[in-house]
């Protein structure tokens, strides 16, 4: 992916576990139709709060994921279409 | 005849929707499918006041109306009044998790703008409540504009007041219909998230339970190490649990052999009933414990949540032979039967993932090998205890379970690269909230299985048993003839016999693969059938079946029997199930033909390798 750079974004993917982070995009464009509306079923949105709390045991793939009061799974290729800035504690 | 009032029970994925459809309906329910398409229309009755029924349907879980699986597509087209097979509902219940409403208001909301007569179950309020949320039902009913009732589905609360509630609905049908206003996804969960904080009343912080359990069960080092001691456990506890009942079975199948066989004079009719139908139906029924075990461990696993972190660890390794980790359900059905989880496959959203998880399904251990397994287990390995709690007899079982294990994944990984190419397939999955399923579902599933695996006793197992029965007994052997050679069935025998004798397989082997078609177990009855024609009435052929075979049996043959079941699409079901499933008889004719290969070779290698090790 060609992101522009920008001061402390990150993708979903690269955060730590236990780190809370806002989403300031996704990049729906790199998903097929069934994934976005999962995505947005699972209610991902810019501007929502996530935290990973779990990855998988083999690869770190895929990655559990706190988004409002629901945890859900995704693999890491589809965590990397959304940006993430860490929120200061 | 007009017909019955539909009224639609909707709602997302673990709202706890079908047991509030269980609690409304109670055990009167029934399974269909709509046309077409394979996903299951689950229907039941309910009675008003006044006496009217009115047809309950249980609509496939969504979490919207734009769907990203088959099963959502069902429950949009039948909500929007386009699914083939089904009238548009009169009036909707939507059920929503209480603990969870940011996300399953977005559906409701969705629903309630079709304008139907709707009514929102507010569901698990108790666990709400255990996370720390006081929630208050009449701000939600003022924000959302349709009666609101709360709910334990699973204690039975609420259910009442909801069935009031729906006889009010049908009663006094709001009148004026509300035009579809069609808002996109993201200004719904928006607004669905302004709704479920207004309707916060207090939340108190608490470690969540289903938190702290996933730190432990998720975890990377200890989460696969859970799993795999699961698995184990649930093996040997197939084997070590159902001892006892079996040996009731057992002994309850000979004193009725013995009660025919005094009350029925010498002759064709006694042979029929003790020979054929006794024996063959009795082999069959002493695995109903066994089967018994293995789905309890499965209800449960899928009732308290962790079917899916199961998925969650697996995953990776299912990715590296181009399955997901939905892919792991099914595949685990199928440890009890490929049928229900070839049909389990439909939760899986890529097509291609899906046909190659179907394909390799058959060679999940299913729980009607498991009568084949322990008979030749039981007659050939020696029940030595290998370390505490641990026997040879259980570490073999375990072992044929892994060879199964391996040559789906084998399988996959050679699709996968082959005829199934292409298609990213992906694995995104909701992690549900732990919770200790109730005992009574659990019953329920157990002896909807009990019926299904009785049923196919009397009926498939029977019918075959008395055909093989038949066919072995005529015509009569002379004197200083063996029955098992002479009679029609012996005949056919000696043709499959040809073609199997390389891979080492005896005459009775090649007699029991035939009616073994039809169901796997039957391969039991059918050599229970042979042997007990040919003992005919010497009393050293009332010998336990098992003794039979390790005289009769050399190692090698046994070994390569055990192998070959390990790959042999044997189950007529199974290539019925496949061929509904993929809409056509292609992909079938695929599984039986690589299947049978399989097997071939596998018995192949199995027998010469024993053979050559001297065994």
């Amino acid at each position: 992916m060609n992101a522009p750079f920008q001061p402390d974004t990150l993708g979903l993917d690269q955060l730590k576990i236990g780190t809370k982070a806002r989403v300031l995009s996704i990049d729906w464009a790199s998903l097929d139709e069934s994934e976005s509306n999962r995505l947005r079923h699972f209610g991902f949105d810019e501007g929502i709060t996530v935290e990973p709390l779990h990855l998988g045991p083999f690869g770190r793939d895929p990655i559990a994921i706190r988004v409002g009061r629901m945890t859900v799974a995704i693999r890491r290729r589809h965590a990397g279409a959304v940006r993430v800035t860490p929120l200061q504690l | 005849m007009n017909p019955l009032p539909l009224v639609a029970v909707a709602g997302s994925p673990n709202a706890g929707k079908s047991a509030l459809f269980n609690a409304l309906t109670g055990a009167r329910q029934k399974v269909g499918n709509y046309p077409g398409v394979t996903v299951e229309r689950h229907s039941g009755r309910l009675m008003l006041t006044d006496g009217r029924p009115v047809e309950l349907v249980d609509l496939p879980g969504a979490y919207s109306l734009e769907p990203a699986s088959p099963d959502e597509a069902v429950t949009r087209d039948v909500l929007l009044g386009k699914q083939e097979g089904e009238r548009q509902p009169d009036a909707l219940v939507i059920v929503i998790d209480a603990s969870n409403l940011d996300n399953h208001l977005r559906f409701a909301l969705q629903l309630i703008e079709l304008g139907l007569p709707t009514i929102v179950a507010l569901n698990m309020v108790d666990l709400a409540r255990r996370d720390g949320l006081e929630l208050d039902a009449a701000i939600l009913e003022r924000e959302l504009g349709v009666p609101v009732v709360e709910t334990v589905a699973v204690r039975r609360r609420g259910i009442h007041e909801l069935h009031a509630a729906v006889d009010d609905m049908l009663s006094s049908p709001r009148c004026g219909v509300h035009k579809r206003v069609k808002s996109d996804l993201v200004n719904l969960q928006r607004r669905a998230r302004a709704i479920a904080s207004a309707a916060v009343v207090s939340e108190t912080p608490v470690r969540r339970w289903t938190h702290r359990l996933d730190s432990v069960l998720l975890h990377p080092v200890a989460g696969p190490i859970i799993l795999a001691a699961i698995m184990f456990v649930m093996f040997q506890a197939v084997f070590a649990w159902s001892q006892v009942p079996v040996a009731w079975i057992t002994s309850a199948v000979a004193w009725l052999s013995d009660v025919a066989t005094n009350a029925l004079p010498a002759g064709i009719l006694r042979s029929m009933v003790v020979d054929g139908a006794i024996a063959g139906v009795g082999a069959v029924i002493t695995f109903l414990p066994q089967i018994l075990i293995l789905f309890f461990f499965i209800l449960l696993l899928e009732g308290t949540g962790y079917m899916v972190r199961a998925a969650f660890l697996m995953d990776r390794l299912m990715h590296g032979v181009g399955l997901s980790g939905r892919a792991f359900i099914p595949l685990l059905s199928s440890f009890a039967c490929a049928v229900p989880g070839i049909m389990a496959t439909r939760t899986i959203d890529d097509p291609k993932d899906r046909l190659t998880t179907i394909l390799v399904a058959p060679l999940m251990t299913c729980s009607a090998r498991l009568p084949v397994y322990t008979l030749i287990i039981a007659a050939f390995i020696p029940n030595t205890r290998l370390t505490w709690g641990v026997g040879l007899q259980g570490v073999v079982m375990f072992g044929l379970y892994i060879v199964g294990i391996m040559g789906a994944l084998g399988a996959a990984y050679v699709l996968r690269r082959g005829v199934l190419k292409g298609g990213g397939g992906g694995f995104m999955m909701e992690l549900p909230k732990y919770q200790w399923p109730p005992i009574k579902d659990v019953a329920i599933g157990i002896l909807t299985r009990v019926q299904i695996f009785l049923k196919r006793a009397g009926t498939i197992i029977l019918g075959t048993t008395i055909v093989l029965w038949a066919l072995a007994s005529m015509p009569q052997a002379g004197p200083g003839q063996k029955q098992s050679e002479v009679s029609i069935a012996g005949r056919i025998a000696s043709g499959i016999e040809v073609v199997v004798k390389p891979i080492g397989f005896n005459h009775d082997i090649s007699l029991a693969l035939l009616p073994a078609m039809a169901a796997r177990e039957v391969a039991v009855s059918a050599i229970a059938t042979v042997y007990s024609l040919d003992a005919g009435d010497d009393p050293a052929g009332n010998q336990p079946l098992v003794k039979k075979l390790r005289h009769g049996w050399p190692l090698p043959t046994a070994l390569a029997f055990l192998a070959w079941f390990v790959f042999a699409p044997q189950c007529i079901s199974t290539i019925a199930v496949t061929r509904r499933e993929t809409n056509g008889w292609k992909w079938p004719l695929f599984m039986i033909g690589y299947l049978f290969a399989l097997a071939y070779i596998a018995a192949g290698l199995t027998y010469w390798t024993a053979v050559a090790l001297g065994l």
